[in-house]
């Protein structure tokens, strides 16, 4: 599968302060983002995420490295063609109407009058914003101002979709919208890189994730191998097998008429709770491996580095 | 189409600027009340009004230029909104040209407009309508695209009180450099009349778009002139575009 994005050794430093001193944001910054996946970026404040994000845009200039969206360098503006982004504050022209401000984001893409009225009237229902179309932006919740900035993210069909904190200030419902349109981009073969605080959500949608901490990038891959390296202990449900005979394999955590329900550490022992219950002619409801969340996997890593 | 949509969203923001209708209203009491200075003044009374009303139409025009010219870029990185703009497949180049548009044609429009209530006023003391007058103002408007990129520059990089500094301090200069050209030929040949010539070369010479003195006492202005002070405003404007464009191409938004 080709890259959406390749990024290969950024490097970003800011000169700040009355006397200027350099403070490096990126320190070699290496990952690629594959197409039709949903890539998520973590990493705690000041980590370098929307330094990542800017450059990849082409809104600061990096020091060192190559990026390149779609196999395009990033520094040309067609790179942007089949880009959408949606930045963290959503800050728009607060005096346009929803509506305007669409038919002006679409403007800078080109689209003929028909496309961009059809597109219009298609986002605007997408993001739950048909009723308040015609009011200006500065009337605008929160919520709402994140729905319009998605709308604008979408405005030229993106092959690639970039979300600065997407589900940021949202309401339950509103995250749960937003999360349910960002699976739909999966299913339309959209790529997704985004970055987000709240690790469940990310834990929900993500194929792939990176972490990036004190400008370095200390984990990265399928989200399915990160969180399976480390299988915490197995829950194993069983019925017919007296909670005695699983001394020594597991701890028994309750038991429920002749249904127990058992923790067990290490995969061996799995085996052999599985091959007892089978012996014993009783019956294996469940078992359920639990692992550490990306929550803990992100702590952890972040505690380490 | 995109410079387009940049101009259009810029005029927008512009008019809803009440500082421009502040300065219009102020030229177009300038201009109403050159009527009255006509009145007390004893000789030829239509070119009080000629000259008052060009002049006001100059001067306004100016801060209207400079005032919101000057916020525009800046408004723009404060705000935060161009992160949304340049995430397009925009050139930087674009969106300073969009921007600059957006304001020449709010200035247009402003120009316009005191230029009706001028020719109204003259044509109510003459009963006769003077088309020379609008060479006069085309002229201005000539300047008030110059110092509308001249703004536009400063914005670029710096913020609306310094920016407003600069460009007014440009449009001062530009005024008074014209001064150099004598000292040039008073001065003994030598190195310092190299220094100067150089100095007034790089120096602006707003006084090329000012046939207000021509028009106002009816003198005959030879057809070459317009066509080098025409050329010099469009070739300047360029140049000051041209920096803008590399400056505002190098920057980093943080």
């Amino acid at each position: 599968m080709a890259d959406a994005i390749r990024i290969e050794n950024l490097q970003k430093s800011f000169r700040i302060g009355f006397i200027p001193k350099t403070r490096e944001i990126l320190k070699g910054i290496t990952f690629s983002v594959r197409e039709g996946e949903t890539f998520g970026y973590l990493g705690p404040n000041g980590a370098g995420k929307t330094t990542t994000i800017k450059s990849l845009l082409g809104l600061i200039h990096p020091d060192a490295g190559t990026i390149t969206i779609f196999g395009r360098p990033h520094s040309s503006p067609r790179s942007r063609e089949a880009l959408g982004f949606l930045p963290e504050n959503p800050y728009f022209y607060d005096y346009l109407t929803g509506r305007e401000f669409l038919a002006f984001t679409a403007d800078l893409f080109g689209l003929c009058r028909e496309e961009k009225a059809e597109r219009i009237a298609r986002l605007l229902k997408l993001v739950g914003l048909e009723r308040a179309a015609d009011l200006p932006l500065r009337k605008y919740s929160r919520g709402m101002l994140q729905r319009a900035g998605l709308a604008q993210a979408l405005v030229n069909d993106p092959k690639l979709v970039v979300l600065d904190e997407p589900l940021g200030g949202m309401d339950p419902i509103g995250r749960k919208e937003i999360r349910d349109i960002i699976v739909r981009f999966k299913d339309e073969g959209k790529t997704v890189f985004f970055t987000s605080h709240i690790l469940q959500d990310i834990e929900m949608i993500c194929d792939r994730v990176a972490i990036i901490v004190g400008g370095r990038i200390v984990k990265e891959g399928g989200l399915r191998d990160l969180v399976s390296e480390k299988v915490l202990f197995t829950e194993v449900t069983v019925s017919g097998v007296p909670p005695l005979a699983f001394a020594g394999l597991g701890e028994s955590i309750s038991a429920q008429g002749d249904r127990v329900l058992l923790r067990v550490y290490g995969e061996a022992r799995v085996d052999e709770v599985v091959r007892l219950v089978h012996d014993s002619r009783g019956r294996l409801i469940a078992l359920s491996p639990r692992t550490e969340t990306l929550e803990d996997i992100f702590v952890d890593t972040v505690t380490r580095t | 189409m995109k410079i387009r949509a940049i101009a259009g969203i810029t005029f927008k923001e512009a008019k809803r600027d009440r500082i421009l209708y502040l300065l219009f209203f102020f030229a177009a009491v300038g201009i109403v009340a050159s009527r009255v200075l006509a009145i007390l003044t004893v000789g030829d009374r239509i070119k009080i009004i000629k000259d008052v009303g060009l002049a006001s139409i100059s001067l306004f025009g100016v801060l209207m230029a400079i005032l919101i010219g000057t916020g525009l870029v800046y408004k723009e990185i404060d705000k935060k909104t161009i992160y949304t703009l340049l995430a397009k497949p925009l050139y930087r180049a674009e969106f300073i040209l969009g921007k600059f548009l957006g304001l020449v044609v709010t200035l247009f429009v402003m120009t316009a407009a005191m230029t009706l209530i001028f020719l109204a006023i003259a044509y109510a003391h003459t009963l006769k309508f003077e088309g020379r007058l609008l060479v006069a103002v085309a002229y201005i408007f000539l300047e008030l695209v110059l110092i509308t990129a001249v703004a536009i520059l400063f914005s670029s990089f710096s913020t609306p009180i310094l920016s407003s500094l600069f460009a007014l301090a440009f449009y001062l200069i530009g005024h008074l450099s014209w001064g150099l050209e004598l000292i040039i030929k008073k001065m003994q040949p030598g190195a310092g009349k190299v220094l100067v010539r150089g100095l007034y070369m790089i120096l602006p010479d707003l006084e090329n778009f000012n046939f207000k003195t021509e028009v106002v006492h009816g003198l005959t202005i030879p057809p070459g002139i317009y066509l080098s002070s025409f050329l010099y405003g469009v070739c300047y404007t360029a140049f000051i575009l041209g920096l803008a464009v590399l400056i505002f191409r190098r920057r980093d938004f943080i």
